[in-house]
């Protein structure tokens, strides 16, 4: 790697390490995702990358959202599972301390694959850093791929309709999807619920630039207090419940699909409402 | 220096095998790989200088009824197709005609003088590079590369047209093998031109995962497919994927990053000015993944690549 890159990245991955605190090191080199001779696995996944590109968002974790964990241990250490969390904050940034969570705060830890919208791929450098760090489009194939594999699934059911929710609905959870529970029950995987807390605060959403976002073909294009989605220092409660097992097929019809879902979707409600309860300040 | 590859070897290899487009680069490796295992009988237009001397060779385009000598004077036993135009710079009619009536004809001839088996080399490029592409794509994959790159049409039409043939034809086994990109010493495609390339252009801000595979390896595969027993569609790997930056970097390379609104442009401009050899729709390959599963082939006739990673891409040097 040229010099100027690579001493960048010797720099980042020391930052992480500091940042993540005693013992990062060796709990970070428990993880041992298969790698070829470019230090990469199929996916493109680089744990390199992975650490040194951590730095801001752990910096992010620690110090400006200073995120708590709860109930980490409900994800388990190795084997197939499906992380289902809500989804709010106009920009992905719940995804990103859910998965910096499980990685530096998390013993053994553990890569959860977040499941990227199709869009995200037609984007310069978010589609490379994605992709380094695991993060791969989320079609049914992907998924049952990576299950199969044994593997971490972080899914957000309401997909960008809870991300870039407008203030008035925080908390709310939109509408979940049911795709997950169908490859939940072909791989048969466990699902962990996980509620996150403090990103509706991050972004309130004014309104929603429609027509600005339909001539930049993104999904959405909100206007907040920073006017451009940058976040605010929200504290965040990151809190994951107990596995949830389902039986049935995966080709039952979408009511009895629905049915399993709301139980999932209760299981999110809970553990928001619990984190809403304990959260003792939204800012400070 | 390349190093020495054995070919694959199996019970029941047939006795003469007919191959197509065998004067181009990938078919003279094919003939070297061959002819020592199997009685090989070229078929193309273009001579065959330098060919081994128990080699038969016919010089006569795939579409006239002269082609039928080969069956004739020989009993064939298994068809290998690979005499496919790629060039971008051959006109549309006269491509299209060869390979998608040259097919025809070719399989049309197997049939009537009952060859039992028949391998036809498509491509993995026939799913064609789109941003929702899922990591590996099977074999069920729609074809879709000709939705933005419509010089694919002929290859599609073609592995389609193989396909049904499969099924209407189950007296004879069909293979149709799916590579992913050649590259090798001797190749001259797209991918190779493009490796080596002192500063090949890269789009700004992607960096897909790319698969190779060395052009001895192909060979070793389209023999491998000659296996009796064998039928169906597979996508051929080469060893695993790799970054198109690690792949660049591997060479040497000092790539050259353009934004995407641009490097179409100034692609088309080199192209129409005779500047390169890429046509602009070539862009897609190095912005967006199309990576396949290689798995049915490995499951199924025992493929494992000969090259590793770092050989294949060292090939082209």
């Amino acid at each position: 790697m040229p010099g100027v890159e690579g001493a960048l990245m010797e720099r980042l991955r020391a930052w992480t390490l500091e940042l993540g605190g005693p013992g990062t090191r060796a709990r970070i080199e428990k993880l041992t995702p298969p790698r070829n001779e470019y230090g990469v696995d199929p996916y493109g996944l680089d744990l390199d990358f992975v650490v040194a590109a951590i730095a801001p968002l752990l910096w992010l974790y620690r110090k400006y959202f200073r995120v708590e964990l709860h109930g980490a241990e409900h994800v388990p250490p190795e084997g197939r599972c499906v992380v289902v969390a809500n989804h709010s904050g106009q920009l992905p940034f719940d995804a990103a301390m859910i998965e910096v969570g499980l990685l530096i705060d998390k013993d053994p830890p553990r890569v959860a694959r977040a499941l990227v919208e199709k869009w995200v791929p037609t984007l310069p450098f978010v589609s490379t850093f994605m992709a380094r760090c695991g993060q791969i489009v989320g079609t049914p194939e992907n998924c049952r791929r990576l299950l199969a594999a044994g593997e971490a699934i972080l899914v957000f059911p309401e997909g960008v309709r809870g991300l870039n929710k407008p203030f008035s609905k925080r908390y709310q959870l939109q509408k979940f999807g049911v795709g997950f529970m169908r490859l939940a029950l072909e791989s048969q995987a466990p699902i962990v619920p996980c509620a996150v807390v403090g990103a509706e605060e991050q972004a309130p959403a004014l309104f929603d630039f429609k027509l600005l976002a339909r001539l930049l073909g993104f999904p959405a294009f909100p206007i907040t207090p920073t006017v451009l989605p940058f976040p605010l220092p929200a504290r965040y409660h990151v809190r994951f419940g107990e596995p949830l097992r389902f039986t049935g097929s995966p080709d039952d019809d979408d009511a009895e699909l629905e049915r399993k879902v709301a139980d999932v979707e209760a299981a999110v409600t809970t553990l928001v409402e619990r984190g809403l309860a304990e959260r003792k300040s939204v800012y400070l | 220096m390349r190093p020495a590859r054995e070919p694959p070897s199996f019970p029941g290899m047939p006795r003469t095998v007919l191959v197509t487009g065998i004067s181009g680069n990938l078919g003279r490796a094919l003939a070297k790989l061959l002819h020592t295992e199997a009685g090989v009988v070229g078929l193309d237009r273009r001579p065959f200088p330098g060919k081994p001397k128990d080699l038969e060779h016919h010089e006569v385009d795939i579409r006239k009824a002269k082609v039928e000598d080969a069956f004739r004077h020989r009993r064939i036993e298994a068809l290998i197709h690979m005499g496919i135009v790629h060039d971008p710079r051959v006109p549309r009619s006269e491509a299209h005609s060869f390979n998608v009536l040259g097919t025809h004809k070719i399989l049309d001839l197997c049939v009537r003088h009952g060859v039992r088996k028949v391998v036809v080399l498509s491509s993995a490029n026939v799913y064609g590079p789109r941003p929702d592409n899922s990591n590996f794509l099977p074999e069920e994959t729609p074809l879709m590369a000709a939705e933005r790159f419509s010089e694919m049409r002929d290859l599609i039409e073609l592995d389609m047209y193989a396909q049904s043939f499969m099924w209407r034809h189950p007296e004879l086994e069909t293979v149709i093998l799916r590579p992913v990109n050649i590259v090798g010493p001797t190749v001259r495609n797209a991918p190779s031109n493009y490796l080596r390339l002192e500063r090949p252009m890269t789009v700004l801000g992607f960096d897909p995962m790319v698969q190779l595979i060395h052009e001895d390896d192909v060979c070793r595969a389209l023999v491998l497919a000659l296996r009796p027993g064998l039928r169906g569609v597979f996508n051929v790997i080469g060893a695993g994927e790799v970054p198109l930056s690690a792949a660049l970097r591997e060479l040497g390379r000092r790539p050259l990053p353009v934004p995407h609104p641009l490097v179409r442009f100034l692609v088309r401009r080199a192209f129409e000015a005779r500047l390169s050899s890429f046509p602009p729709e070539e862009v897609d390959h190095i912005q967006y993944l199309c990576v396949v599963d290689g798995s049915r082939f490995v499951r199924e006739a025992g493929w494992t690549p000969a090259f590793s990673m770092r050989e294949t891409l060292r090939s082209v040097l």
